[in-house]
């Protein structure tokens, strides 16, 4: 009996360079940042105001924060796919040995959907959703914190697999029987299968707590027909995330259970059907695409009707499409695998179901775009990312219709073609709409705004490096070019593949223009300041707080009369000409208290996940009862609240309205 | 609570009963001789769906009062998912399992079949 299962020192690749000098620099910057907040002392304001925190704003926060350090990760996985993919034409065979290029690709694309793309709009959605129903928190606080934490978890987890051991090789979508004990031994595999657990189990209870704050939670008067549009689309998301991760859940499990215990759910032998995995992945699959693309849509909704200065226009239309979107999701996934051998019958009804999932969205673009016309719009860095979203994802979405139609899909399938058509909608929608929200939310998350001439260059280069990095895979596609390859002998591709190599390095100054914003920003803070709460001259209620807004939100539990609420609110206060606030008496507030919980479970969640990987069974049995334990000690707490006094709230609105009024 | 409603432990012990009725049922279905052995699986899925109506109605308080609308709407939300994603894969799986079945003794290729 092996105490540590299968780890010993051979899972520390110390023979590859590449991959040692990324863990080093990895190992190095966490660290630094380690150092760094032991040299500040910062450890007690670290554990007090954050990582206990069940403030959703914090832990909305937490969440873009973990995002954009995974898409630091995921874009340096871009950066070596595509650079190998330039080089290794003909006779060169570039600098990525097989078996490590084969670990890239599956790494990319786990990292930007599960811990880039979710976790941002998670984080949007956290962070705004609250604010704008005018309420105090979500449904379940503390819920909401182990959600972030189990998030955590996962990326940990994929993190890790970089320096102990090796990360799957059987892409993001783990198909058997590629990913079968059988034809992938390694714990590649088996670092997918549990850190995807783990952070789905997380996406899972926010994605509950989210339904249930949207309809249980709002300010008194805010009917459903009177929410903002982010929030109507932060509703679908999460009903698609009720909905959609248990069938994530339950396929990987099953796989799992193939590889820990030899079941035949999808193997080869033993009457297994790996086809039904590649069914089930996508029952979970498409709707996923959906959950990170309505939020995103949200965010174009609420800026282009804020920096145009102008109602959303057809906000009805809006709703409606949105919740057309959210059922019709769940009817196009057979779109994914067209060629496994379905009829034409099956086939023909997906590819139609398809088809018509683009008539709402296409009713949603003109609804933008009619919002701007006869509107002032400011082109601000949020409107930028949102013009350059309806123009890209409108060619992403046009190459997604014609893939729908099966023939075509017959001769497109598995080509860079569809390469070039998932990144185009998914950085055209997803990326450009969470970097809106991104700048948009910035200044009531930290109370400064975002500098807004590197945020013009970070779009700018976002924007042509877009072009010019996937333009080309649509021609390499109609030139045949398979996806995955990490070499090629066709030498008449290697131009477009420079060309898309060049691309991503202009994605590349991008991402280092939006680094530079940050730290531009920060540093000039003071003259970024905000200090009226509303930079932007908002409509929704989250812009009737102060920025940062306090714990408790809103001294007052807004009243609301009609859509866009504050903006009414704003020209209420304008006509009557009534410029001192009526005093009213303050009352103190019963907010939710810190807890470790989340912090706690997940640290055990890693446990159980390392164990497992590696079959370290007694250390997954510890793991197991700590989180057990942890859950439980929870809900034995007496007191769950704080009472905010009066006078703290009166202080802080004393405090904010005299820096409106200098 | 409402006083005229029915108390809380009443609710839970009739639903508890029956819960178990129903799954005691089920354990007879699985091994008698007495009914004829293709409609054991039926009779077990009824049991099953029964079971599920039954944990709704008296352990998840679901009922058609103005105040569980939300309820009810998520509840008819989540079947139509159920039923689109359980109809939708039995539909695929047995359509490819037919379409891509080799007439015996006579390989052919997926080409020639269209």
């Amino acid at each position: 009996m092996n105490l540590l299962g299968k780890l010993d020192w051979n899972a520390i690749p110390l023979h590859e360079p590449i991959i040692m000098g990324a863990t080093g620099f990895m190992v190095l910057v966490v660290l630094v940042v380690l150092g760094f907040v032991t040299a500040k002392g910062a450890w007690p304001y670290l554990w007090r105001e954050w990582l206990t925190s069940v403030d959703h704003k914090r832990i909305g926060a937490m969440y873009c924060i973990l995002a954009l350090i995974m898409m630091l990760r995921g874009f340096s996985d871009a950066i070596m796919i595509r650079t190998q993919q330039a080089i290794a034409a003909g006779g060169a065979q570039g600098y990525l040995p097989p078996e490590h290029f084969n670990q890239i690709f599956s790494a990319h694309g786990t990292i930007m959907i599960l811990f880039m793309a979710m976790p941002f709009v998670v984080g949007l959605m956290n962070f705004a959703v609250p604010l704008q129903l005018g309420v105090r928190d979500v449904a379940f606080p503390t819920l909401n914190s182990v959600s972030f934490w189990l998030t955590a978890s996962g990326a940990l987890l994929v993190n890790i697999s970089l320096a102990v051991g090796e990360f799957s090789k059987a892409t993001w979508w783990g198909y058997p029987p590629l990913s079968e004990m059988q034809y992938s031994p390694g714990v590649g595999v088996d670092y997918y299968l549990w850190s995807l657990q783990i952070s789905g189990i997380g996406t899972l209870l926010a994605g509950i707590n989210f339904v249930t704050t949207i309809l249980k939670l709002r300010a008194p008067g805010m009917s459903y027909m009177r929410m903002p549009v982010f929030c109507w689309t932060a509703l679908a998301a999460n009903l698609l995330i009720v909905a959609a991760f248990p069938v994530l859940t339950a396929t990987l499990a099953m796989l799992a259970l193939d590889r820990y215990l030899g079941f035949h759910f999808f193997t080869l032998e033993g009457q297994g059907n790996q086809m039904l995995y590649s069914n089930l992945f996508w029952v979970w699959g498409h709707p996923e695409v959906y959950i990170l693309i309505l939020p995103a849509f949200g965010v174009f909704s609420e800026v282009m009707a804020t920096f145009s200065g102008k109602p959303l226009f057809g906000y009805r239309s809006m709703v409606a499409a949105t919740m057309a979107i959210c059922v019709l999701s769940f009817l196009v996934w057979l779109h994914h695998f067209f060629t496994m051998g379905a009829s034409a019958n099956v086939n023909g009804f997906f590819g139609v179901m398809s088809m018509i999932i683009a008539l709402p969205t296409g009713a949603k673009v003109f609804n933008w775009l009619f919002t701007m016309y006869g509107g002032r719009v400011r082109f601000s860095v949020p409107v930028l990312w949102s013009i350059g979203f309806i123009v890209t994802f409108v060619i992403g979405g046009m190459t997604g219709v014609l893939m729908a139609v099966p023939p075509a899909d017959f001769q497109l399938h598995n080509s860079v073609f569809l390469v070039a058509h998932f990144h185009n909608v998914a950085i055209g929608g997803v990326v450009f709409g969470v970097m809106a929200g991104y700048n948009y939310w910035f200044p009531k998350a930290f109370g400064f705004r975002l500098d807004e001439r590197w945020g013009k260059a970070s779009f700018w280069c976002w924007f042509i490096g877009f072009y010019v990095a996937f333009m080309p895979l649509y021609v390499l596609g109609l030139m045949g070019m398979t996806r995955r390859m990490q070499h090629y002998d066709n030498l008449s591709w290697q131009p477009w593949l420079i060309a898309a190599a060049f691309g991503t390095a202009i994605i590349l100054v991008g991402v280092v223009c939006q680094i530079v914003q940050l730290v531009v920003s920060i540093r000039n803070r003071e003259e970024l300041r905000d200090v009226t709460g509303d930079p932007w001259n908002g409509r929704t209620l989250e812009w009737a707080t102060a920025s940062p807004p306090p714990a408790w939100n809103f001294a007052f539990q807004p009243k609301v009369a009609g859509l866009d609420a504050f903006w009414s609110s704003k020209s209420r206060a304008q006509a009557t000409k009534d410029g001192s606030t009526p005093t009213r008496n303050y009352e103190p507030v019963e907010m939710p208290k810190n807890s470790a919980t989340g912090f706690v479970t997940a640290f055990f969640a890693v446990v159980i996940g390392f164990a497992m990987i590696w079959h370290i069974w007694w250390l997954a049995s510890v793991g197991v009862f700590g989180a057990f334990m942890t859950l439980l000690a929870f809900t034995f707490r007496r007191h769950n609240e704080i009472e905010v006094p009066a006078e703290e709230i009166a202080r802080f609105v004393r405090a904010h309205q005299a820096g409106v009024a200098a | 609570m409402d006083a005229s409603a029915p108390s809380e432990f009443l609710v839970y012990t009739i639903g508890l009963f029956v819960a178990l009725l129903l799954t005691a049922t089920s354990f007879w279905t699985a091994n008698t001789t007495l009914l004829w052995s293709g409609g054991v699986f039926l009779g077990l899925a009824v049991l099953a769906i029964a079971q599920m109506g039954i944990h709704l109605v008296f352990f998840l308080h679901i009922s058609s009062g103005p105040e569980s609308t939300n309820n009810v709407l998520a509840l008819a939300f989540g079947v139509l998912i159920v039923v689109v994603v359980i109809a939708g894969t039995m539909w695929i799986v047995a359509d490819m399992n037919a379409n891509m079945m080799m007439p015996s003794g006579a390989p052919m290729s997926m080409r020639m079949q269209h």
